[in-house]
């Protein structure tokens, strides 16, 4: 045995689904110092692989080495006492309570008691080591999503893990906050750590990486060294079967107004509060809205939704006040809307997929009549909405839940898209999407714009919103601090005000 | 290795129909632990409830009307819970509606023909309006349905109580039961030397009846839809308070009518014995049917065998009567840890030793 034994390694794992081979002959090897990106389209195998690590399904093939030492592991709680740790897309932290009792939570205390003094000499030590801070009075609702990533990662840290391994970190994460983790990963190399870095954002795979491994139908289908040559284009080839294309903006007069919110504001507490907000939004324009997560803009969407309803304010669709915003009501006034959370708000996964496609249409007369369903026409419906979104799915009747992010993404598209809304909301939308179904999304969105349709975009993904927004907008806290055409956005003077800086003119 | 368990992708249609008679099986051979240990065969024991229970056309007639009320409240269990409304409170129901039907039967001032509807109506009307209560402190004030509905059964049985020992009690025995309804509201019996009332046929028409209100109607849709994810029907645009309420009172409604068959169809007359814990038997009903108000049928038909069996049993193998209690409990454990298996399945861990490379 060498003396620097790999922190992981997995070699030939297999894991079928039935007929499916999610994994098939995986090698992963992770040394001291390495930060691996995984990278791979989604359905690659890349979640069915660390779902094979963390114990929640057992290999049909393969063995698991961890240190040197064949590891069999049952659960998250047998990979973190080998020195393996996780921090998931969506975070497992106690809301209601304090930094403190999160990270006490699993830890043994004496005689039962909680040992304060021992968390606080450890974390001393992870801020020295790694560079990152955290208070550990503070209530875990109160953090922003970096900071409850932080306390994710402080969490494996404090229980020792070696090999860290990070889910689509940087999803819901300012630039600024995503150059901090990256600070803290390197860190983490640097000190003879391993970190695996799932991914699909080529960039940041080239900022942080030393190795990337691309996988592809379940198996491993390349290995590249990340270093001055790698490009965005090489690796996004060996990722997907199919060209990639920037979105294509044609050009557009934005016409007459179709969305107009006047002076709303809504009540903070647990929430942050949204003061006095104006929007226009006019036929042809796609209105981006930036800003750091949690600075208003999912209650923005929430209220233009229905969904929180405001103190003050009023909202205009198509020419009409709204006397009151409720989802039935903007639904009515042609508002589609694609929510920032698909798999709790926008679907009801445990549903069929034709229930959740016909969900907000049920009474329409097509769907039904004197309240008894026309199920034929209901799976007609859907199969047609299938087809023309290039749903992937066995058929009408299989279970949301089943499908995969971006189909689920496109599922809502479909339907929201079926009733030729004149102005789309779209929160989010790509957000954990893969290359190929992110820039189906953005198709939709240009072809709405082009057919003189309004889209308020909301995303927290910089690029997204430069390549397809006609004027954006800045939220910090609650309040739109900042408007400009595209043209004169950057990504320092937009990075500015989402940070709450408003240049004195 | 060892046996762990793994999640499912997705349940198999067979695994649905298999489980609930795997769950009655292990139940059954639970219990005969018990049998044993009273000193009985438990093949003797469990052949005796069966086939008296079913064995003549009297005792199979018998157990049809002693199933009339379960279906009634396992209905009412299933289309509560699937809207999330936790509606331990059938039991409750079921006496109002008893007690509406038992009061309108009795009034002579209304024509003969009207009683039997209005007896229907009023004891509807009753349970619904009894589940009403609770679903609106629900969705109104966030009150907990399950603390809600569950105590209201007692606040309604001791107020029965009071009825029956004041104003109800019969002047000339003492007995604490209220006044029989007039004959004319009596349910007809549709066969003779029998005890099937209009009840048992409505029991038995209900069941796909509310199976087709669940599966193919708009209201069904979207109770399925508030109990599987309430914010996201929210967000489409349902009113979850009204599906919510609605639930509630179909609910309320489907478990009086079993009051306002118990009264007029067998008893006549409401005593504090009426309901020997059917609207909780209820609950374990629409467990063991997973929800399906199709199910409900063949489930309450098993309980209804389980509790006019047990009485023959304990006459000729001398087991107490409590097993029938014993059973109903039992098969809900097995029930619900039977339903474990529908999201889980069971698989043998296998470690592959490879040869440790140098």
């Amino acid at each position: 045995m060498t003396t620097t034994a790999p922190l992981l390694q997995m070699r030939g794992i297999c894991k079928y689904f039935g007929s499916v081979r999610a994994n098939e002959e995986v090698d992963l090897t992770v040394t001291p110092g390495e930060i691996i990106g995984l990278l791979g389209e989604n359905g690659a195998g890349k979640t069915t692989l660390m779902n094979v690590l963390f114990g929640v399904y057992t290999a049909d093939a393969g063995q698991i080495d961890i240190a040197g030492t064949p590891a069999t592991i049952r659960n998250a709680a047998d990979a973190l006492h080998l020195g393996v740790g996780m921090v998931h897309q969506h975070f497992h932290l106690v809301s209601h309570h304090s930094v403190m009792e999160n990270l006490l939570v699993g830890q043994p205390g004496r005689w039962g008691q909680l040992d304060r003094p021992y968390i606080e000499q450890r974390l001393q030590e992870i801020r020295s080591r790694f560079g990152l801070e955290m208070n550990l009075d503070d209530q875990v609702r109160d953090l922003s999503i970096g900071q409850q990533q932080r306390l994710e990662i402080i969490k494996a840290l404090l229980r020792g893990a070696r090999l860290l391994i990070l889910d689509e970190p940087t999803a819901s994460l300012t630039p600024q906050e995503a150059d901090g983790l990256f600070d803290a990963l390197r860190a983490m190399a640097a000190q003879q750590m391993g970190v695996i870095f799932i991914s699909h954002k080529l960039h940041e795979i080239r900022a942080v990486t030393t190795r990337v491994v691309i996988m592809r139908y379940g198996r491993v289908t390349a290995t590249v060294v990340n270093d001055d040559s790698t490009t965005n284009r090489q690796l996004a080839e060996l990722m997907c079967e199919h060209e990639i294309v920037a979105p294509v903006k044609a050009s557009s007069t934005p016409g007459r107004e179709l969305l107009r919110l006047v002076g709303i504001c809504t009540a903070g507490g647990l929430r942050p509060a949204l003061q006095d907000i104006d929007l226009q939004v006019h036929a042809g324009e796609i209105l981006g809205v930036a800003g750091v997560s949690g600075n208003g803009q999912t209650e923005l969407a929430d209220v233009m939704s229905g969904m929180l309803t405001p103190l003050s304010g009023q909202m205009w669709l198509d020419g009409q006040v709204l006397r009151k915003i409720t989802p039935r009501q903007v639904q009515r006034q042609g508002l589609g809307r694609i929510p920032e959370d698909r798999m709790h708000t926008g679907l009801i996964t445990t549903l069929p997929l034709s229930s959740c496609m016909v969900l907000p249409r049920i009474h329409e007369h097509r769907f039904s009549r004197f309240g008894v369903l026309n199920r034929k026409a209901i799976r007609q419906f859907t199969k047609e909405q299938m087809q023309a979104f290039d749903v992937r799915a066995s058929g009408p009747d299989v279970r949301t839940g089943t499908l995969s992010g971006g189909n689920l993404q496109k599922v809502l598209l479909a339907r929201e898209l079926a009733w030729d809304p004149t102005v789309l909301l779209a929160a989010q939308p790509t957000r954990g999407l893969d290359i190929a179904a992110a820039q189906f999304v953005h198709e939709h969105l240009l072809r709405l714009r082009t057919e003189g349709k309004a889209v308020v975009l909301i995303s927290e993904d910089l690029e997204e919103l430069f390549a397809l927004s006609d004027r954006i907008v800045v939220m910090y806290e609650g309040v739109i601090n900042g408007r400009m055409p595209i043209a004169e956005a950057t990504v320092q003077n937009v990075g500015l005000l989402m940070a709450g800086i408003t240049e004195a003119a | 290795m060892r046996w762990r368990l793994e999640i499912r992708d997705a349940t198999p249609l067979w695994l649905n129909v298999l489980l609930p008679l795997l769950a009655i099986l292990a139940t059954l051979i639970l219990c005969g632990g018990l049998i044993v240990l009273a000193g009985a065969n438990m093949f003797d024991a469990y052949a005796t409830m069966f086939s008296s229970a079913l064995s003549s056309k009297f005792a199979l007639t018998e157990t049809l009307v002693k199933a009339t009320p379960l279906i009634f409240t396992g209905l009412a269990v299933t289309i509560a819970f699937k809207a999330k409304f936790w509606n331990i409170g059938a039991e409750g129901q079921l006496l109002t509606g008893a007690m509406a039907a038992a009061y309108v039967g009795a009034l002579e001032a209304l024509p003969g023909w009207s009683l039997i509807p209005l007896m229907l109506l009023a004891g509807a009307a009753a349970g619904a309006a009894t589940a009403i209560f609770p679903a609106y402190l629900k969705t109104r004030y966030k009150v907990d349905d399950v603390v809600t509905t569950l105590l209201l059964n007692f606040v309604i049985l001791y107020a029965m109580t009071a009825l029956l020992d004041g104003v109800w009690k019969d002047p000339i025995s003492g007995y604490p039961d209220s006044p029989d309804i007039l004959s004319a509201a009596e349910f007809p019996v549709f066969l003779a030397r029998t005890r099937l009332h209009l009840g048992v046929l409505l029991a038995f028409i209900g069941a796909p009846l509310v199976w087709f209100v669940m599966k193919r109607t708009t209201l069904g849709f979207a109770i399925e839809a508030v109990g599987e994810n309430a914010h996201a029907a929210a967000f489409s645009g349902h009113k979850t308070s009204v599906v919510i309420l609605a639930s509630a009172a179909v609910s309320g409604l489907l478990a009086g009518l079993a009051g306002v068959g118990e009264v007029g169809g067998l008893h006549f007359q409401v005593m504090a014995t009426i309901s020997p814990g059917y609207g909780y038997t209820g609950i374990v009903i629409a467990m063991l049917a997973r929800l399906n108000p199709l199910g409900v049928l063949p489930a309450a038909l098993f309980f209804a065998v389980i509790i006019t069996g047990a009485d023959s049993m304990s006459r000729a193998t001398g087991v107490p009567v409590f097993l029938a209690d014993v059973i109903q409990g039992t098969a809900l454990v097995t029930m619900l840890i039977g339903l474990m298996f529908t999201r889980y399945r069971l698989r043998w861990q296998r470690v592959v030793h490879s040869v440790q490379e140098m």
